[in-house]
């Protein structure tokens, strides 16, 4: 079966946000045929990988499949977070975004519709 | 026809767009506008405000915002749930009743919720037992006991409810959940019982769609943010809800934004930890359990939440001083910008090692680079200019002074085409630190205080 190299944003869409020290990331499949592809490529160990120089800590995973999405928790992430970080994104806002650009290999069959 | 109530959010923080709640009240029908001003920083610059003015410590957007407003909530009914009241609920009150009298408005009903703010209450509780253990670190609140700001605590719908019951038509709090000023008047309206959870937890998700206001009606939408039509006149989002615990996500006719799935989503995921466990002072919430479907044009129905019993403990958000920070900012043009930026961090920081100057971080961040993506971030052949930013953050207020000096001479003694230091020198700003803990709910009692002008 071929492959074909996509970056997530094609496939999903993300929101985050700060807890803490700990960033929140939402990631949301734009179609529901999307979500099981998210459930196998977005594993904690790949997105701690994605995050490495950003992240810290550990990484959690949450499954929401009535939504297509999936919550990770990134702790140690913000700099000591809101009040005292230095970051310019002291927040996270822009994590989400940070998230989307990671690439991942699909097989074709899996994104037509 | 099931009787149904309609709940408006006004606002999603202090500092949110002013005339949003005006909008909310007089472009279509409303029972019922909520608005949230608090983050958890918010506090301590209310606590700090009223120590230098006793009649301070709320937002004072408020007053301003009820006056222009208060023609149309004495006509309609509308009634307005707000913990804008921050750490001085009693003098928002009285600037509103002052507002109130300016417009010859007589027999408005004014409810108070307090008793959150236990910052005078800290040695007791410590010596009855209470450690107040910070929840990531498990250290005891004594450990920072002389360095504290403020200290409240989260509460829930209750003190609300019982704000409505006693009939006042707007509630002004302290530190109420954010969900807790939309699940009230379902409470209230509906009849709910204190342990129908499922329906606690149904108006706690309607909370969290709206507490961040136009943030659930397009605005931060990264689904597809080129498709959000006129931005500019947003529409905040309205809740219906239904006595059965359904509720309709919406907007006002004839505004800008968007209301769909893909939008309500984005924020039913915003700032959440374990989705089958959402915490707050008046339930478990199950947002695995939370169904979307799209019912016409900017209208999301939300149903089938489920909900567990609460846990015995509120939320204390205490903040306190922790060193001091300054970060400025030089910006360097083509050719070689980043380079540049790069060799004028390596200097100063050169200069700040030579001084002897300590800090407990110093951070360098290229705006227009790397700042958002860090080391995600693309490399590009050729930049047209790009923002040093650099910060520090210290215990002694004398060495980050000296940061502050150091960075503007770069100009005239560092790498050139550099220029954007029109701000003057960064001065030291206070680090206000952020101390969560646990209180058992025996421990607090709500006050909830109505009156008449």
């Amino acid at each position: 079966m071929a492959t074909k190299r996509i970056r997530l944003i094609d496939i999903a869409h993300a929101r985050s946000g700060d807890k803490g020290d700990a960033g929140n990331v939402g990631v949301i499949a734009r179609d529901e045929r999307f979500y099981p592809i998210l459930l196998e490529q977005l594993t904690v160990e790949r997105v701690k990988h994605h995050f490495a120089g950003i992240c810290f800590g550990e990484v959690e995973r949450f499954e929401l499949p009535n939504l297509g999405a999936l919550n990770f928790i990134l702790h140690n992430t913000l700099g000591g977070g809101g009040t005292v970080s230095l970051k310019n994104d002291a927040q996270g806002k822009t994590l989400s975004s940070a998230m989307l650009r990671m690439e991942i290999d699909v097989e074709e069959g899996l994104l037509q519709g | 026809m099931n009787k149904s109530i309609r709940i408006a959010s006004g606002q999603g923080f202090w500092g949110d767009l002013i005339d949003a709640p005006y909008q909310q009240v007089t472009r279509g029908p409303v029972d019922y506008l909520m608005m949230d001003f608090l983050a958890e920083v918010t506090m301590s610059i209310m606590q700090k405000q009223k120590l230098r003015n006793p009649e301070l410590g709320y937002a004072r957007d408020l007053p301003g915002q009820v006056a222009r407003m208060l023609p149309h909530l004495v006509e309609k009914n509308i009634k307005v749930i707000t913990n804008g009241g921050g750490v001085n609920p009693l003098a928002c009150r009285d600037a509103i009743f002052r507002e109130a009298e300016k417009q010859g408005i007589k027999g408005l009903k004014i409810g108070v919720v307090m008793g959150d703010d236990i910052l005078e209450r800290i040695d007791e509780l410590t010596a009855e037992g209470i450690e107040l253990a910070n929840m990531e670190s498990g250290g005891p609140i004594t450990d920072i006991r002389d360095r504290i700001v403020s200290a409240n605590v989260y509460f829930g719908a209750y003190p609300i409810v019982e704000a409505l019951r006693q009939g006042a038509q707007i509630i002004i709090t302290g530190r109420t959940t954010d969900t807790g000023l939309t699940l009230a008047p379902m409470i209230h309206e509906f009849g709910w019982a204190r342990d129908d959870w499922d329906r606690m937890a149904a108006g706690t998700v309607a909370g969290h769609i709206l507490e961040c206001g136009g943030q659930s009606s397009g605005g931060n939408f990264l689904g597809d943010w080129k498709s959000v039509p006129d931005l500019a006149h947003i529409g905040f989002p309205i809740a219906e809800a239904f006595p059965d615990g359904t509720v309709f996500i919406t907007k006002h006719e004839h505004t800008g934004g968007l209301v769909s799935v893909a939008t309500i989503k984005e924020q039913l995921l915003y700032e959440i930890g374990d989705p089958r466990e959402y915490i707050t002072p008046d339930c478990v919430a199950d947002f695995t359990s939370i169904r979307l479907q799209q019912e016409g044009e900017n209208r999301v129905r939300v149903s089938d939440v489920k909900g567990r019993p609460d846990t015995p403990f509120f939320k204390v958000s205490a903040s306190y001083h922790d060193g001091y920070s300054a970060s400025g900012t030089l910006t360097y043009a083509w050719p070689d910008a980043l380079e540049k930026a790069r060799a004028a961090d390596r200097i100063l920081r050169t200069r700040l090692d030579d001084l002897g100057l300590h800090f407990d971080e110093i951070l360098t961040e290229f705006v227009g680079h790397d700042s958002c993506f860090g080391p995600l971030a693309h490399m590009p052949e050729e930049i047209n200019e790009v923002v040093l930013r650099i910060g520090v953050r210290g215990k002694d207020r004398e060495h980050v002074t000296r940061f502050g000096q150091e960075l503007a001479p770069l100009i005239l003694t560092g790498p050139p085409s550099v220029t954007g230091f029109a701000g003057g020198r960064p001065k030291p700003s206070d680090v206000i630190a952020y101390w969560p803990a646990l209180i058992p709910k025996t421990a607090v009692t709500p006050q909830v205080i109505v009156e008449e002008n």
